[in-house]
Protein backbone atom coordinates (compact mmCIF):
# COMPACT_ATOMS: atom_id res chain seq x y z
CA UNK A 1 0.00 0.00 0.00
CA UNK A 2 2.99 2.20 0.41
CA UNK A 3 2.91 3.37 -3.19
CA UNK A 4 -0.68 4.56 -3.23
CA UNK A 5 -1.45 7.21 -4.40
CA UNK A 6 1.60 7.47 -6.68
CA UNK A 7 4.01 10.12 -5.41
CA UNK A 8 3.60 12.12 -8.61
CA UNK A 9 5.37 15.23 -7.34
CA UNK A 10 8.44 13.17 -6.36
CA UNK A 11 8.46 11.41 -9.70
CA UNK A 12 7.91 14.35 -12.04
CA UNK A 13 8.41 17.48 -9.95
CA UNK A 14 5.70 19.86 -8.75
CA UNK A 15 4.61 21.28 -12.10
CA UNK A 16 5.70 18.18 -14.03
CA UNK A 17 3.22 16.09 -12.07
CA UNK A 18 0.44 18.23 -13.49
CA UNK A 19 1.14 16.69 -16.90
CA UNK A 20 -0.39 13.49 -15.57
CA UNK A 21 -3.58 15.43 -14.87
CA UNK A 22 -3.51 16.90 -18.37
CA UNK A 23 -3.37 13.36 -19.76
CA UNK A 24 -6.23 12.20 -17.52
CA UNK A 25 -8.18 15.29 -18.59
CA UNK A 26 -7.61 14.46 -22.26
CA UNK A 27 -8.92 10.94 -21.73
CA UNK A 28 -11.90 12.38 -19.84
CA UNK A 29 -12.65 14.92 -22.59
CA UNK A 30 -12.35 12.30 -25.33
CA UNK A 31 -14.78 9.91 -23.66
CA UNK A 32 -17.28 12.72 -22.96
CA UNK A 33 -17.18 13.92 -26.54
CA UNK A 34 -17.40 10.49 -28.11
CA UNK A 35 -20.37 9.73 -25.85
CA UNK A 36 -22.19 12.61 -27.50
CA UNK A 37 -22.00 14.90 -24.49
CA UNK A 38 -20.85 17.87 -26.52
CA UNK A 39 -24.33 18.13 -27.98
CA UNK A 40 -26.84 19.90 -25.74
CA UNK A 41 -29.87 18.63 -27.61
CA UNK A 42 -28.79 15.06 -27.04
CA UNK A 43 -28.16 15.79 -23.35
CA UNK A 44 -31.56 17.41 -22.90
CA UNK A 45 -33.27 14.44 -24.62
CA UNK A 46 -32.60 12.57 -21.36
CA UNK A 47 -35.27 14.59 -19.63
CA UNK A 48 -37.94 13.79 -22.22
CA UNK A 49 -37.07 10.06 -22.10
CA UNK A 50 -36.17 10.18 -25.79
CA UNK A 51 -32.52 9.28 -25.42
CA UNK A 52 -31.42 8.20 -21.96
CA UNK A 53 -27.77 8.47 -22.90
CA UNK A 54 -26.81 10.71 -19.95
CA UNK A 55 -28.19 8.22 -17.52
CA UNK A 56 -26.69 5.19 -19.26
CA UNK A 57 -23.20 6.63 -19.65
CA UNK A 58 -23.11 8.02 -16.13
CA UNK A 59 -24.30 4.93 -14.34
CA UNK A 60 -22.20 2.59 -16.47
CA UNK A 61 -19.17 4.72 -15.58
CA UNK A 62 -20.09 4.71 -11.89
CA UNK A 63 -20.60 0.95 -11.62
CA UNK A 64 -17.46 0.14 -13.62
CA UNK A 65 -15.26 2.56 -11.64
CA UNK A 66 -16.82 1.57 -8.31
CA UNK A 67 -16.31 -2.15 -8.92
CA UNK A 68 -12.69 -1.65 -9.99
CA UNK A 69 -11.95 0.66 -7.02
CA UNK A 70 -13.33 -1.72 -4.41
CA UNK A 71 -11.77 -4.73 -6.12
CA UNK A 72 -8.36 -3.01 -5.98
CA UNK A 73 -8.98 -2.09 -2.36
CA UNK A 74 -9.95 -5.68 -1.51
CA UNK A 75 -6.74 -6.88 -3.14
CA UNK A 76 -4.64 -4.35 -1.22
CA UNK A 77 -3.62 -2.43 -4.35
CA UNK A 78 -5.32 0.77 -3.34
CA UNK A 79 -5.99 2.34 0.06
CA UNK A 80 -9.60 3.45 0.31
CA UNK A 81 -8.72 5.60 3.34
CA UNK A 82 -6.49 7.70 1.11
CA UNK A 83 -9.09 8.07 -1.63
CA UNK A 84 -10.85 11.39 -1.75
CA UNK A 85 -14.46 10.80 -0.79
CA UNK A 86 -16.34 14.11 -1.14
CA UNK A 87 -17.49 15.09 2.36
CA UNK A 88 -21.24 15.08 2.84
CA UNK A 89 -22.85 18.46 3.43
CA UNK A 90 -26.33 17.09 2.95
CA UNK A 91 -28.57 20.15 2.54
CA UNK A 92 -26.22 22.47 0.67
CA UNK A 93 -25.57 19.48 -1.62
CA UNK A 94 -29.26 18.84 -2.24
CA UNK A 95 -30.16 22.51 -2.78
CA UNK A 96 -27.11 22.99 -5.01
CA UNK A 97 -28.09 19.83 -6.90
CA UNK A 98 -31.65 21.09 -7.48
CA UNK A 99 -30.33 24.43 -8.74
CA UNK A 100 -27.98 22.54 -11.06
CA UNK A 101 -30.82 20.35 -12.30
CA UNK A 102 -32.77 23.48 -13.24
CA UNK A 103 -29.64 24.85 -14.88
CA UNK A 104 -29.28 21.60 -16.79
CA UNK A 105 -32.73 21.70 -18.36
CA UNK A 106 -32.47 25.42 -19.18
CA UNK A 107 -28.85 25.48 -20.30
CA UNK A 108 -28.51 21.99 -21.74
CA UNK A 109 -25.08 21.22 -20.36
CA UNK A 110 -23.22 20.56 -17.15
CA UNK A 111 -19.81 22.17 -16.60
CA UNK A 112 -17.74 19.21 -17.87
CA UNK A 113 -19.84 18.60 -20.97
CA UNK A 114 -19.91 22.30 -21.86
CA UNK A 115 -16.11 22.23 -22.08
CA UNK A 116 -16.11 19.53 -24.75
CA UNK A 117 -19.07 21.19 -26.49
CA UNK A 118 -17.06 24.40 -26.62
CA UNK A 119 -14.02 22.52 -27.92
CA UNK A 120 -16.02 21.12 -30.82
CA UNK A 121 -17.39 24.48 -31.90
CA UNK A 122 -20.81 24.53 -30.25
CA UNK A 123 -21.68 28.18 -29.76
CA UNK A 124 -24.34 27.44 -27.13
CA UNK A 125 -21.64 25.63 -25.13
CA UNK A 126 -19.35 28.65 -25.30
CA UNK A 127 -22.13 30.91 -24.01
CA UNK A 128 -22.92 28.33 -21.33
CA UNK A 129 -19.30 28.37 -20.12
CA UNK A 130 -19.60 32.15 -19.85
CA UNK A 131 -22.71 31.64 -17.76
CA UNK A 132 -20.93 29.13 -15.51
CA UNK A 133 -18.12 31.62 -14.87
CA UNK A 134 -20.70 34.28 -14.05
CA UNK A 135 -22.52 31.91 -11.67
CA UNK A 136 -19.30 31.01 -9.91
CA UNK A 137 -18.43 34.71 -9.62
CA UNK A 138 -21.87 35.41 -8.16
CA UNK A 139 -21.44 32.61 -5.66
CA UNK A 140 -18.10 33.97 -4.47
CA UNK A 141 -19.73 37.35 -3.92
CA UNK A 142 -22.83 36.10 -2.09
CA UNK A 143 -21.71 33.05 -0.09
CA UNK A 144 -20.79 35.32 2.82
CA UNK A 145 -24.47 36.07 3.41
CA UNK A 146 -25.43 32.43 3.93
CA UNK A 147 -22.18 30.99 5.27
CA UNK A 148 -24.05 29.14 8.04
CA UNK A 149 -26.19 27.24 5.59
CA UNK A 150 -23.21 26.56 3.32
CA UNK A 151 -21.42 24.82 6.19
CA UNK A 152 -24.50 23.13 7.66
CA UNK A 153 -25.31 19.40 7.89
CA UNK A 154 -21.62 18.56 7.69
CA UNK A 155 -21.37 14.79 8.06
CA UNK A 156 -17.74 14.52 6.98
CA UNK A 157 -16.64 11.43 5.11
CA UNK A 158 -19.85 9.45 5.15
CA UNK A 159 -20.39 6.47 2.87
CA UNK A 160 -23.42 4.47 1.77
CA UNK A 161 -22.24 1.27 3.52
CA UNK A 162 -22.03 3.27 6.76
CA UNK A 163 -25.50 4.70 6.15
CA UNK A 164 -27.07 1.29 5.52
CA UNK A 165 -24.82 -0.49 7.99
CA UNK A 166 -23.88 -3.02 5.31
CA UNK A 167 -20.54 -4.21 4.00
CA UNK A 168 -18.91 -2.50 1.03
CA UNK A 169 -19.25 -5.71 -0.99
CA UNK A 170 -23.02 -5.89 -0.46
CA UNK A 171 -23.52 -2.24 -1.43
CA UNK A 172 -21.31 -2.61 -4.52
CA UNK A 173 -23.15 -5.66 -5.84
CA UNK A 174 -26.57 -4.14 -5.07
CA UNK A 175 -25.74 -0.97 -7.00
CA UNK A 176 -24.36 -2.95 -9.96
CA UNK A 177 -27.43 -5.16 -10.20
CA UNK A 178 -29.84 -2.23 -9.69
CA UNK A 179 -28.12 -0.21 -12.42
CA UNK A 180 -28.25 -3.12 -14.88
CA UNK A 181 -31.97 -3.63 -14.21
CA UNK A 182 -32.64 0.08 -14.66
CA UNK A 183 -30.80 -0.04 -17.99
CA UNK A 184 -33.26 -2.68 -19.19
CA UNK A 185 -36.15 -0.45 -18.15
CA UNK A 186 -34.51 2.55 -19.86
CA UNK A 187 -34.34 0.61 -23.13
CA UNK A 188 -38.05 -0.19 -22.92
CA UNK A 189 -38.97 3.40 -22.05
CA UNK A 190 -36.97 4.77 -24.98
CA UNK A 191 -38.68 2.37 -27.38
CA UNK A 192 -42.09 3.33 -26.01
CA UNK A 193 -41.55 7.11 -26.13
CA UNK A 194 -40.06 7.01 -29.63
CA UNK A 195 -42.69 4.50 -30.75
CA UNK A 196 -40.21 2.10 -32.24
CA UNK A 197 -39.13 -1.47 -31.53
CA UNK A 198 -36.56 -1.87 -28.80
CA UNK A 199 -33.02 -1.32 -30.04
CA UNK A 200 -30.85 -4.39 -30.18
CA UNK A 201 -28.06 -4.24 -27.62
CA UNK A 202 -24.56 -4.94 -28.93
CA UNK A 203 -23.42 -8.56 -28.65
CA UNK A 204 -20.79 -7.84 -26.02
CA UNK A 205 -23.20 -6.17 -23.62
CA UNK A 206 -24.52 -9.35 -21.99
CA UNK A 207 -21.13 -10.97 -21.33
CA UNK A 208 -19.86 -7.57 -20.09
CA UNK A 209 -22.77 -7.26 -17.68
CA UNK A 210 -22.22 -10.81 -16.40
CA UNK A 211 -18.50 -10.11 -15.98
CA UNK A 212 -19.20 -6.96 -13.99
CA UNK A 213 -21.60 -8.75 -11.66
CA UNK A 214 -18.99 -11.50 -11.25
CA UNK A 215 -16.31 -8.95 -10.34
CA UNK A 216 -18.67 -7.34 -7.84
CA UNK A 217 -19.21 -10.86 -6.46
CA UNK A 218 -15.45 -11.21 -6.02
CA UNK A 219 -15.43 -7.89 -4.11
CA UNK A 220 -18.15 -9.29 -1.86
CA UNK A 221 -16.33 -12.59 -1.27
CA UNK A 222 -12.88 -11.14 -0.60
CA UNK A 223 -14.23 -8.30 1.53
CA UNK A 224 -12.50 -5.04 2.35
CA UNK A 225 -9.35 -5.13 4.49
CA UNK A 226 -10.13 -5.23 8.22
CA UNK A 227 -8.21 -3.13 10.76
CA UNK A 228 -6.18 -6.25 11.44
CA UNK A 229 -5.33 -6.69 7.72
CA UNK A 230 -4.45 -3.03 7.46
CA UNK A 231 -2.15 -3.29 10.46
CA UNK A 232 -0.51 -6.43 9.04
CA UNK A 233 0.36 -4.60 5.84
CA UNK A 234 2.34 -1.98 7.75
CA UNK A 235 3.27 -4.01 10.83
CA UNK A 236 6.90 -4.88 10.15
CA UNK A 237 7.88 -1.35 9.20
CA UNK A 238 5.87 0.21 12.01
CA UNK A 239 7.03 -2.20 14.70
CA UNK A 240 10.61 -1.39 13.76
CA UNK A 241 9.93 2.33 14.15
CA UNK A 242 8.43 1.77 17.59
CA UNK A 243 11.39 -0.32 18.69
CA UNK A 244 13.94 2.17 17.37
CA UNK A 245 11.93 4.82 19.23
CA UNK A 246 11.80 6.84 16.04
CA UNK A 247 8.26 8.06 16.66
CA UNK A 248 8.33 8.84 20.37
CA UNK A 249 8.89 12.60 20.53
CA UNK A 250 10.11 14.43 23.62
CA UNK A 251 8.07 17.09 25.35
CA UNK A 252 10.57 19.72 24.18
CA UNK A 253 10.04 18.80 20.55
CA UNK A 254 6.29 18.85 21.15
CA UNK A 255 6.53 22.40 22.50
CA UNK A 256 8.64 23.50 19.55
CA UNK A 257 5.91 22.50 17.11
CA UNK A 258 3.15 23.80 19.37
CA UNK A 259 4.66 27.28 19.01
CA UNK A 260 5.44 26.96 15.30
CA UNK A 261 2.79 28.89 13.38
CA UNK A 262 3.44 26.90 10.21
CA UNK A 263 2.62 23.62 11.93
CA UNK A 264 -0.62 22.54 13.53
CA UNK A 265 -0.16 20.07 16.35
CA UNK A 266 -3.09 18.05 17.64
CA UNK A 267 -2.52 16.28 20.97
CA UNK A 268 -4.72 13.17 21.18
CA UNK A 269 -5.25 12.23 24.81
CA UNK A 270 -6.35 8.58 24.87
CA UNK A 271 -6.66 8.13 28.63
CA UNK A 272 -9.78 7.43 30.67
CA UNK A 273 -11.97 10.44 31.28
CA UNK A 274 -11.09 10.79 34.97
CA UNK A 275 -7.40 11.18 34.15
CA UNK A 276 -8.20 13.64 31.41
CA UNK A 277 -10.27 15.71 33.83
CA UNK A 278 -7.55 15.69 36.44
CA UNK A 279 -4.94 17.03 34.07
CA UNK A 280 -4.42 17.38 30.36
CA UNK A 281 -2.35 19.48 28.00
CA UNK A 282 -3.89 22.69 26.74
CA UNK A 283 -5.61 21.91 23.45
CA UNK A 284 -5.58 18.15 23.97
CA UNK A 285 -8.47 16.34 22.30
CA UNK A 286 -9.92 13.57 24.45
CA UNK A 287 -10.26 10.37 22.42
CA UNK A 288 -10.63 7.25 24.59
CA UNK A 289 -8.83 4.26 23.13
CA UNK A 290 -12.02 2.56 21.94
CA UNK A 291 -12.94 5.63 19.88
CA UNK A 292 -9.59 6.13 18.17
CA UNK A 293 -10.56 4.04 15.16
CA UNK A 294 -13.67 6.14 14.51
CA UNK A 295 -11.69 9.34 14.98
CA UNK A 296 -9.23 8.40 12.22
CA UNK A 297 -11.68 9.41 9.49
CA UNK A 298 -11.87 12.95 10.84
CA UNK A 299 -8.12 13.23 11.16
CA UNK A 300 -7.73 12.57 7.43
CA UNK A 301 -9.44 15.89 6.77
CA UNK A 302 -6.86 17.92 8.69
CA UNK A 303 -4.45 20.01 6.65
CA UNK A 304 -1.20 18.47 5.43
CA UNK A 305 0.91 20.45 7.93
CA UNK A 306 -0.72 18.76 10.92
CA UNK A 307 1.14 16.56 13.41
CA UNK A 308 -0.84 14.22 15.65
CA UNK A 309 0.64 13.21 19.01
CA UNK A 310 -0.97 10.42 20.99
CA UNK A 311 -0.51 10.43 24.75
CA UNK A 312 -1.41 8.33 27.77
CA UNK A 313 -0.09 8.32 31.34
CA UNK A 314 2.88 6.24 30.30
CA UNK A 315 3.19 5.01 26.73
CA UNK A 316 1.14 1.83 26.60
CA UNK A 317 -2.26 3.14 25.50
CA UNK A 318 -0.66 5.86 23.39
CA UNK A 319 1.27 3.19 21.50
CA UNK A 320 -1.95 1.22 20.92
CA UNK A 321 -3.60 4.36 19.57
CA UNK A 322 -0.58 5.01 17.37
CA UNK A 323 -0.88 1.53 15.88
CA UNK A 324 -4.58 1.98 15.16
CA UNK A 325 -4.04 5.32 13.44
CA UNK A 326 -1.02 3.98 11.57
CA UNK A 327 -3.13 1.11 10.23
CA UNK A 328 -5.72 3.65 9.11
CA UNK A 329 -2.99 5.48 7.14
CA UNK A 330 -3.17 8.69 9.17
CA UNK A 331 0.02 10.62 8.35
CA UNK A 332 2.44 12.42 10.71
CA UNK A 333 1.53 10.55 13.84
CA UNK A 334 3.79 10.46 16.91
CA UNK A 335 3.74 9.39 20.54
CA UNK A 336 4.54 11.64 23.51
CA UNK A 337 7.68 10.14 25.00
CA UNK A 338 7.12 9.02 28.57
CA UNK A 339 3.51 10.20 28.41
CA UNK A 340 1.80 12.54 30.84
CA UNK A 341 3.80 11.19 33.76
CA UNK A 342 7.09 12.25 32.19
CA UNK A 343 5.50 15.55 31.26
CA UNK A 344 4.42 16.24 34.83
CA UNK A 345 7.81 15.23 36.13
CA UNK A 346 9.41 17.81 33.82
CA UNK A 347 6.99 20.71 34.00
CA UNK A 348 5.15 20.32 37.31
CA UNK A 349 8.16 19.79 39.53
CA UNK A 350 7.36 22.97 41.45
CA UNK A 351 3.67 22.41 42.00
CA UNK A 352 3.62 18.68 42.68
CA UNK A 353 5.47 17.49 45.74
CA UNK A 354 6.67 14.06 46.71
CA UNK A 355 3.47 13.64 48.74
CA UNK A 356 1.47 13.71 45.55
CA UNK A 357 3.33 10.83 44.03
CA UNK A 358 1.58 7.50 43.62
CA UNK A 359 3.83 4.63 44.50
CA UNK A 360 3.41 1.01 43.44
CA UNK A 361 1.28 2.11 40.54
CA UNK A 362 0.48 -0.04 37.56
CA UNK A 363 1.62 0.63 34.01
CA UNK A 364 -0.19 3.57 32.41
CA UNK A 365 -1.68 4.89 35.66
CA UNK A 366 -1.23 8.51 36.59
CA UNK A 367 1.89 8.91 38.74
CA UNK A 368 0.52 11.87 40.69
CA UNK A 369 -2.54 12.46 42.80
CA UNK A 370 -4.75 15.38 41.87
CA UNK A 371 -7.28 16.53 44.42
CA UNK A 372 -9.32 18.46 41.90
CA UNK A 373 -10.15 18.25 38.24
CA UNK A 374 -7.66 20.82 37.07
CA UNK A 375 -8.08 19.95 33.40
CA UNK A 376 -6.00 22.33 31.34
CA UNK A 377 -5.92 25.01 34.06
CA UNK A 378 -2.89 23.55 35.72
CA UNK A 379 0.24 25.63 35.02
CA UNK A 380 1.96 22.58 33.54
CA UNK A 381 -0.76 22.29 30.88
CA UNK A 382 0.80 25.07 28.88
CA UNK A 383 4.44 25.49 29.82
CA UNK A 384 6.73 27.91 28.07
CA UNK A 385 9.44 26.15 26.09
CA UNK A 386 12.06 28.58 27.39
CA UNK A 387 11.32 27.78 30.99
CA UNK A 388 13.59 24.77 30.92
CA UNK A 389 16.30 24.68 28.35
CA UNK A 390 15.90 21.08 27.27
CA UNK A 391 17.84 19.51 24.48
CA UNK A 392 16.24 16.80 22.42
CA UNK A 393 16.81 14.57 19.48
CA UNK A 394 14.50 15.77 16.67
CA UNK A 395 12.36 12.95 15.35
CA UNK A 396 9.52 14.56 13.45
CA UNK A 397 9.82 14.19 9.69
CA UNK A 398 6.88 16.06 8.26
CA UNK A 399 5.25 14.01 5.55
CA UNK A 400 3.30 16.31 3.26
CA UNK A 401 2.10 13.54 0.99
CA UNK A 402 -1.31 12.55 2.17
CA UNK A 403 -4.84 11.84 1.16
CA UNK A 404 -6.20 14.48 -1.17
CA UNK A 405 -8.24 16.91 0.87
CA UNK A 406 -10.01 18.34 -2.12
CA UNK A 407 -11.66 16.78 -5.09
CA UNK A 408 -12.22 18.05 -8.57
CA UNK A 409 -14.22 20.98 -7.44
CA UNK A 410 -11.97 22.63 -4.88
CA UNK B 1 -16.25 23.17 -41.70
CA UNK B 2 -19.09 21.46 -43.41
CA UNK B 3 -17.93 18.08 -42.30
CA UNK B 4 -20.99 17.03 -40.42
CA UNK B 5 -22.20 14.89 -43.30
CA UNK B 6 -19.19 12.66 -42.81
CA UNK B 7 -19.40 12.77 -39.02
CA UNK B 8 -18.93 9.45 -37.30
CA UNK B 9 -21.76 8.41 -34.99
CA UNK B 10 -21.35 8.73 -31.25
CA UNK B 11 -20.26 5.67 -29.31
CA UNK B 12 -22.75 3.23 -27.91
CA UNK B 13 -23.61 4.76 -24.49
CA UNK B 14 -22.71 1.59 -22.56
CA UNK B 15 -19.33 1.42 -24.31
CA UNK B 16 -18.72 5.13 -23.68
CA UNK B 17 -19.77 4.61 -20.04
CA UNK B 18 -17.37 1.70 -19.64
CA UNK B 19 -14.51 3.77 -21.07
CA UNK B 20 -15.44 6.69 -18.81
CA UNK B 21 -15.56 4.31 -15.85
CA UNK B 22 -12.06 3.05 -16.65
CA UNK B 23 -10.75 6.64 -16.95
CA UNK B 24 -12.40 7.47 -13.61
CA UNK B 25 -10.91 4.39 -11.98
CA UNK B 26 -7.43 5.22 -13.31
CA UNK B 27 -7.76 8.80 -12.06
CA UNK B 28 -8.48 7.44 -8.57
CA UNK B 29 -5.84 4.76 -8.84
CA UNK B 30 -3.06 7.10 -9.94
CA UNK B 31 -3.90 10.25 -8.01
CA UNK B 32 -6.28 9.32 -5.20
CA UNK B 33 -8.85 11.85 -6.36
CA UNK B 34 -11.38 11.53 -9.12
CA UNK B 35 -12.34 13.77 -12.02
CA UNK B 36 -13.36 17.41 -11.95
CA UNK B 37 -14.35 20.24 -14.22
CA UNK B 38 -16.00 23.16 -12.47
CA UNK B 39 -13.10 23.54 -10.04
CA UNK B 40 -10.80 24.40 -12.92
CA UNK B 41 -13.14 27.11 -14.21
CA UNK B 42 -13.50 28.40 -10.67
CA UNK B 43 -9.76 28.78 -10.20
CA UNK B 44 -9.34 30.39 -13.60
CA UNK B 45 -11.93 32.97 -12.63
CA UNK B 46 -10.30 33.61 -9.26
CA UNK B 47 -6.96 34.04 -11.06
CA UNK B 48 -8.43 36.77 -13.26
CA UNK B 49 -10.19 38.41 -10.30
CA UNK B 50 -6.95 38.35 -8.35
CA UNK B 51 -5.17 40.11 -11.21
CA UNK B 52 -7.84 42.80 -11.47
CA UNK B 53 -8.56 43.43 -7.83
CA UNK B 54 -6.36 41.58 -5.32
CA UNK B 55 -7.71 43.54 -2.32
CA UNK B 56 -11.14 42.18 -3.02
CA UNK B 57 -9.87 38.59 -2.87
CA UNK B 58 -8.37 39.27 0.54
CA UNK B 59 -11.76 40.40 1.85
CA UNK B 60 -13.80 37.38 0.82
CA UNK B 61 -13.02 34.31 2.91
CA UNK B 62 -14.18 31.90 0.23
CA UNK B 63 -11.83 33.37 -2.38
CA UNK B 64 -9.00 33.86 0.09
CA UNK B 65 -8.59 30.11 0.42
CA UNK B 66 -7.58 29.87 -3.22
CA UNK B 67 -5.70 33.06 -3.90
CA UNK B 68 -4.85 34.74 -0.59
CA UNK B 69 -1.36 36.14 -0.15
CA UNK B 70 1.08 34.56 -2.54
CA UNK B 71 -0.86 31.42 -3.34
CA UNK B 72 -1.48 30.98 -7.03
CA UNK B 73 -5.02 29.79 -7.75
CA UNK B 74 -3.76 28.03 -10.88
CA UNK B 75 -1.32 25.92 -8.90
CA UNK B 76 -3.77 23.06 -8.55
CA UNK B 77 -4.24 19.81 -10.41
CA UNK B 78 -7.86 20.46 -11.33
CA UNK B 79 -6.81 23.41 -13.51
CA UNK B 80 -4.63 21.09 -15.58
CA UNK B 81 -7.33 18.46 -15.79
CA UNK B 82 -9.69 21.13 -17.13
CA UNK B 83 -7.18 22.12 -19.81
CA UNK B 84 -6.81 18.44 -20.71
CA UNK B 85 -10.58 18.00 -20.91
CA UNK B 86 -10.87 20.79 -23.47
CA UNK B 87 -8.05 19.29 -25.56
CA UNK B 88 -9.56 15.82 -25.24
CA UNK B 89 -12.89 17.12 -26.55
CA UNK B 90 -11.09 18.78 -29.43
CA UNK B 91 -9.11 15.65 -30.34
CA UNK B 92 -12.16 13.43 -30.20
CA UNK B 93 -14.19 15.94 -32.20
CA UNK B 94 -11.51 16.02 -34.91
CA UNK B 95 -11.15 12.23 -35.01
CA UNK B 96 -14.92 11.81 -35.23
CA UNK B 97 -15.21 14.66 -37.79
CA UNK B 98 -17.75 16.28 -35.51
CA UNK B 99 -16.16 19.74 -35.41
CA UNK B 100 -18.76 22.22 -36.49
CA UNK B 101 -19.71 25.75 -35.52
CA UNK B 102 -23.34 25.39 -34.64
CA UNK B 103 -25.95 25.99 -31.99
CA UNK B 104 -27.87 22.93 -30.86
CA UNK B 105 -31.51 23.61 -29.97
CA UNK B 106 -35.05 22.62 -30.63
CA UNK B 107 -36.59 23.90 -33.93
CA UNK B 108 -39.10 26.20 -32.21
CA UNK B 109 -36.70 28.72 -30.70
CA UNK B 110 -34.22 31.17 -32.22
CA UNK B 111 -30.46 31.09 -31.74
CA UNK B 112 -30.72 34.22 -29.59
CA UNK B 113 -33.20 32.56 -27.22
CA UNK B 114 -31.01 29.49 -27.06
CA UNK B 115 -27.94 31.57 -26.16
CA UNK B 116 -29.83 33.46 -23.48
CA UNK B 117 -31.01 30.16 -22.02
CA UNK B 118 -27.47 28.76 -22.20
CA UNK B 119 -26.16 31.73 -20.24
CA UNK B 120 -28.88 31.56 -17.58
CA UNK B 121 -28.57 27.78 -17.30
CA UNK B 122 -24.81 28.08 -17.09
CA UNK B 123 -25.05 30.67 -14.33
CA UNK B 124 -27.40 28.41 -12.35
CA UNK B 125 -25.04 25.48 -12.94
CA UNK B 126 -22.03 27.47 -11.81
CA UNK B 127 -23.81 28.77 -8.72
CA UNK B 128 -25.26 25.39 -7.80
CA UNK B 129 -21.96 23.62 -8.34
CA UNK B 130 -20.21 25.87 -5.87
CA UNK B 131 -23.02 25.51 -3.34
CA UNK B 132 -22.98 21.72 -3.68
CA UNK B 133 -19.17 21.69 -3.56
CA UNK B 134 -18.97 19.94 -6.86
CA UNK B 135 -20.38 19.47 -10.27
CA UNK B 136 -21.61 16.46 -12.14
CA UNK B 137 -18.04 15.21 -12.62
CA UNK B 138 -16.56 15.91 -9.20
CA UNK B 139 -19.59 15.12 -7.06
CA UNK B 140 -21.94 12.82 -8.92
CA UNK B 141 -19.50 10.77 -10.95
CA UNK B 142 -16.42 10.69 -8.70
CA UNK B 143 -18.23 10.83 -5.36
CA UNK B 144 -20.83 8.35 -6.58
CA UNK B 145 -18.19 5.78 -7.51
CA UNK B 146 -16.57 5.98 -4.05
CA UNK B 147 -19.99 5.75 -2.39
CA UNK B 148 -20.24 9.16 -0.72
CA UNK B 149 -23.73 9.63 0.75
CA UNK B 150 -23.72 13.33 -0.11
CA UNK B 151 -22.79 12.63 -3.72
CA UNK B 152 -25.68 10.22 -4.18
CA UNK B 153 -28.15 12.65 -2.61
CA UNK B 154 -26.74 15.35 -4.88
CA UNK B 155 -27.12 13.14 -7.95
CA UNK B 156 -30.79 12.49 -7.28
CA UNK B 157 -31.31 16.21 -6.67
CA UNK B 158 -29.82 17.11 -10.07
CA UNK B 159 -32.00 14.62 -11.93
CA UNK B 160 -34.96 15.66 -9.79
CA UNK B 161 -34.50 19.36 -10.52
CA UNK B 162 -34.16 18.76 -14.25
CA UNK B 163 -37.13 16.39 -14.54
CA UNK B 164 -39.32 18.66 -12.44
CA UNK B 165 -38.93 21.55 -14.86
CA UNK B 166 -38.51 19.60 -18.11
CA UNK B 167 -42.19 20.04 -19.03
CA UNK B 168 -41.98 23.84 -18.91
CA UNK B 169 -38.97 23.94 -21.20
CA UNK B 170 -40.19 21.33 -23.69
CA UNK B 171 -40.43 23.87 -26.50
CA UNK B 172 -36.77 24.73 -26.19
CA UNK B 173 -35.67 21.20 -26.94
CA UNK B 174 -38.35 19.48 -28.99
Amino acid sequence: MATFPLPLADLFGHWGSYLVYVVIGIAFGMTLESAGFGNSKLLAAQFYFKDMRVFKVMFTAIIVAMTLIFLSSAMGLLDYNLIYVPPTYLWPGIVGGLIMGVGFIIGGFCPGTSLVGMATGKIDALVFVGGVLFGIYLFGETVGSFATFFDSSDMGRFTLPELFNASYGVVVICIVVAALLIFLVAEKVEAMINDRPQQKLPGWSKPAAVALVALAGVVLVIGQPTSEDRWQSVASESQAKLEERAVQISSAEFLKYRDDTKIKIIPLDVREERYYNQFHLRGAVHVPLDQVQAKAKELHFELANTIFVTMSNDEEAATEAWKILRAESVPNIYILEGGINAWLKTYAADSLSEDDRVYNRQEDQLAYKFNAATGAHHPAAEPSPDELDLTYEPKVILELKRAPTSGGCG
Amino acid sequence: MNQVSRAKPYLNPYLAGTLLGIVLFLAFFITGSGLGASGGLNRLLVYVQNGLNPEHIDQVAYLLKMAGGNSNPLDNWVVFMTIGTIFGGLISGLLGRRMKFETNKGPQISNGTRWLMAFIGGALMGYGARLARGCTSGQALSGGAVLSVGSWAFMFAVFGGAYALAYFFRKAWN
